[in-house]
């Protein structure tokens, strides 16, 4: 019954489809030694729906237990019964703090299927799109994680920031939060008068309020216990969990597919993959900020040479992928983003897999969280940095 | 009855050395009041000072810059379904709440506010405040473990251990302060609170400044501890919002939730006032020894009034920058109201403290006397409660251990250490 103090890992029954053990003790009340505590659905820090079943000695975590699929929409089955221009809009739902990553994963994976390329206008406007989004989804996660570990202030100050990314957005293509910015070929939009000036602009803005989260995290003594040494996770762990993105890197993993496998024009701007070296919160931390840094970078590359020409390729009015099947995943904010798409020459997707970066990370809370504390829980999910919508789908 | 009144207004000691009761009744009354009034008026500037902090506005609907938002919250958390859980302990349950704010609200019998402006002065005043308001943790206790849920619990439990690990360190600086008070002409030392005040008027000096650097080490610690002992941001851990939901008071709701929410600013405005009292000179006004002439009486006694008045130009100036849309109209006149209302208070102020000066020896002089006291007493709690907001803003949370660890490897052997050197330098010096 009781998970010995040691051994906490070894003890899962063979037949429970559960790692806890969460059958009801023999001796129901004063049994003192064990606590099965649900943290969410419904729970401040657990970022939307997720639910963790905790197991705790005292405060200490022997196991934790993520129950998904309050966020379940089907998004992978709906795909089957719509075209492939029905279902663009539908992957803006999944990670809807990066809903245009989302776009550009499957507009791309589309577009291997079907064998032909965006033009290179098109590229560029992709890639300041979808850096711009990094920095929202970034800034996003930075405001929330710093408010579950108890400082209030740095969430409105990024929300103040995140603001103007996604008015760039709305000027853009109208809509602020699921974009659906990006078409199979290319761009719907043409850039709007001023696009490039609205960018620098942001760009100068946005550089020197990096260094004011800094001020208020990076050296602070509290944010620093908070976060050093906590959930760690080492290389071999990450790589053998499939953890991918900033999670990965702050392992010291230099894995970036915009450098790895270069999609849209990456392979044209020069920048770095920030890399971590112990794998743990604060490592994450510095990570994601400095990919920030890199953001910035990429995007004055690009909105400083954005070629005239067109901005959609040659592609059908019905859109029928020769039959076979594709792979292709993109560095999405949170880490790669994959879509699988089965097709068999129809105009609906015969099977279509989404490799979502979240759900795959979330699984590594446990081994993160195993003997930390409660507080440490709610840090550690912050730093996964997950979006249920996209973990369940 | 008004030769009663102005009787009273001319004594010079506290209700309860002379032995009147009725005066200590109304006393009591005043201080509930105006503990609660001050309660409903820090939620305002609270959730205002963190507002601006965080670049948003706060409150801005009810009334005139939300000026009456604490009292729709008040009338709402009144009119809410009072809710107990059907497997709660019903009666713990119940009485959990006004453990904590019978504890938060005794304490103030001791507090002086002045030399004459206090329910009474016991001999062992300190160890009375120190004793009731740790009392305080009982009602948390208890409110988590009767609530029968798992977060309550585990906030209750971390509240316990918090406030007894803190309490240690806090008494450790307490008894610094005190050995400081047997430094004045008698050699005695004193545990009565109007008598650590008056030890620091006979010395001269604040005892936050005496045996520099000691007293300041061990107000800082005294500061830190406050904070751990009222359970505020950086060390709140018994509510930590993202990881307890709402830690002990999780099942509570309606009028209940607020009695908590009162019995919290109660102790953190009571804990500050020990504060005050022990390290930063109680009621004196600044500079007492330094500038004694009675001009600068007269020109220290003007300062309530000097505040009211600036008060009332911020409220004027808020006036006349309201938006002229007939939509604001009524919240206009309201502010205006307002502004006036500190301006008469603003005025009254500087009367009687213009009054008091013409004859020394009159009731006037009393009563402009005691307001100066009032005043700068709560002026320095004032500091305090900003500084709680302060941290509020400013840091994150504390983890549980990292708490206990600070608590017990750092605050207590720099306490005992900064105990035993005051007591060394002491000697030395007397």
């Amino acid at each position: 019954m009781r998970v010995p103090e040691n051994d906490a890992k070894n003890d899962a029954p063979v037949h429970s489809l559960s790692n806890l053990n969460l059958e009801t003790p023999e001796k129901p009340y004063l049994d003192s030694n064990e606590l099965v505590i649900n943290m969410g659905p419904q729970h401040p820090a657990t970022h939307g729906v997720l639910r963790v079943i905790l197991k705790l000695d005292g405060e200490k975590i022997l196991g934790t237990e993520c129950i998904i699929g309050y966020l379940h929409r089907g998004v992978e089955k709906i795909a089957e019964n719509r075209t492939y221009t029905m279902f663009n809009p539908y992957v803006d739902r999944m990670d809807y703090c990066a809903a245009v990553s989302n776009g550009l994963g499957y507009c791309e994976a589309v577009e291997k299927l079907l064998n032909v390329e965006a033009p290179p206008r098109a590229q560029y406007i992709r890639v300041i799109l979808t850096e711009l989004q990094r920095l929202a989804s970034h800034l996003l996660w930075l405001g929330t994680h710093a408010l579950d570990i108890g400082a209030m202030t740095p969430l409105f100050y990024t929300f103040r920031d995140r603001e103007e990314v996604l008015k760039i957005f709305e000027k853009y293509c109208g809509a602020r939060l699921t974009t659906h910015a990006f078409r199979i070929g290319g761009c719907q939009y043409e850039t709007y008068a001023g696009f490039e000036n609205d960018v620098k602009k942001f760009l100068t803005f946005f550089a020197p309020k990096i260094g004011e989260y800094e001020t208020l995290l990076t050296s602070n003594r509290i944010w620093l216990d908070r976060t050093k040494n906590i959930g760690v996770i080492s290389a071999a762990d990450a790589v053998a969990l499939g953890v991918t993105g900033p999670v990965l890197r702050a392992s010291g993993v230099k894995w970036d597919l915009r450098k790895a496998q270069p999609y849209a024009n990456y392979s044209k701007f020069d920048f770095e993959i920030p890399v971590g070296t112990n794998g743990d919160t604060y490592d994450r931390y510095l990570v994601r900020v400095a990919e920030m840094r890199q953001s910035i970078r990429i995007i004055e590359q690009a909105v400083g040479g954005i070629p005239e020409g067109p901005i959609m390729a040659k592609v059908p009015k019905v859109i029928k992928p020769p039959a076979g099947e594709i792979y292709h995943s993109i560095e999405a904010p949170k880490g790669e983003l994959g879509y699988f798409i089965v097709s068999d020459g129809s105009t609906q997707p015969y099977r279509l897999r989404v490799r979502p970066p979240s759900f795959v990370n979330l699984q590594a809370l446990d081994l993160m969280v195993r003997g930390a504390l409660v507080a440490d829980v709610v840090a550690v999910i912050g730093t996964i940095d997950i979006v249920l919508g996209e973990v369940d789908r | 009855m008004p030769n009663f009144i102005m009787s009273y207004l001319g004594s010079t000691v506290t209700p309860g050395q002379a032995g009147s009761q009725f005066w200590a009744l109304i006393y009591v009354l005043v201080i509930f009041a105006g503990v609660s009034l001050i309660v409903v008026c820090m939620n305002w500037l609270e959730r205002k000072a963190l507002a601006h902090f965080q670049i948003r506005l706060g409150p801005m609907r009810v009334g005139p810059h939300g000026l009456l938002q604490p009292i729709a919250d008040a009338l709402k958390l009144m009119l809410k379904e009072d809710i107990i859980p059907t497997e709660a302990d019903q009666f713990v349950f119940w009485v959990a709440p006004m453990i904590g704010l019978i504890a938060s609200f005794t304490v103030y019998i001791v507090i002086p506010f002045g030399p004459s402006q206090a329910v009474t002065d016991m001999n062992i005043g300190i160890l009375f405040m120190l004793g009731v308001s740790s009392l305080g943790a009982l009602g948390i206790i208890v409110a988590g473990w009767s609530s029968n849920s798992h977060y309550p619990l585990l906030g209750a439990l971390r509240s316990s251990a918090q406030t007894v690990s803190y309490e240690i360190a806090m008494g450790m600086t307490v008894i610094s302060a005190i050995l400081m008070t047997s430094m004045n002409a008698t050699g005695t030392g004193t545990l009565s609170m109007l008598e650590i005040v008056r030890a620091q008027q006979q010395q001269g000096i604040w005892f936050i400044f005496k045996f520099f650097p000691l007293g300041l080490i061990a107000f800082v610690i005294f500061a830190i501890a406050m904070v751990a002992e009222t359970n505020r941001a950086p060390f709140d851990m018994a509510e930590a919002e993202s990881e307890l939901t709402a830690g002990f008071h999780t099942e509570y709701s309606g009028l209940r939730w607020s009695l908590f929410m009162l019995a919290e600013y109660a102790a953190m405005i009571a804990i500050s006032s020990i504060g005050v009292t022990l390290w930063l000179g109680g009621w004196m006004r600044p500079f007492p020894n330094l500038l004694h002439a009675p001009a600068w009486d007269f020109i220290f006694s003007l300062f309530p009034g000097l505040t009211f008045g600036g008060l009332a130009a911020i409220a004027f100036i808020g006036t006349a920058r309201m938006p002229s849309h007939s939509f604001f109209k009524i919240q206009r006149i309201g502010l205006a109201l307002f502004a006036a209302l500190l301006g008469f208070i603003a005025l009254l102020l500087l009367v009687i403290a213009v009054a008091g000066r013409a004859a020394d020896t009159s009731v006037a002089a009393r009563f402009s006397e005691g307001i100066g006291n009032v005043y700068w007493f709560l002026l320095k709690v004032a500091i305090f409660m900003y500084l709680f907001i302060w941290y509020r803003a400013t840091w994150p949370r504390y983890r549980f251990d990292q708490l206990m660890q600070i608590g017990w490897k750092v605050m207590l052997p720099i306490s005992l250490g900064v105990l035993m050197l005051t007591a060394i330098v002491g000697v030395i010096v007397s």
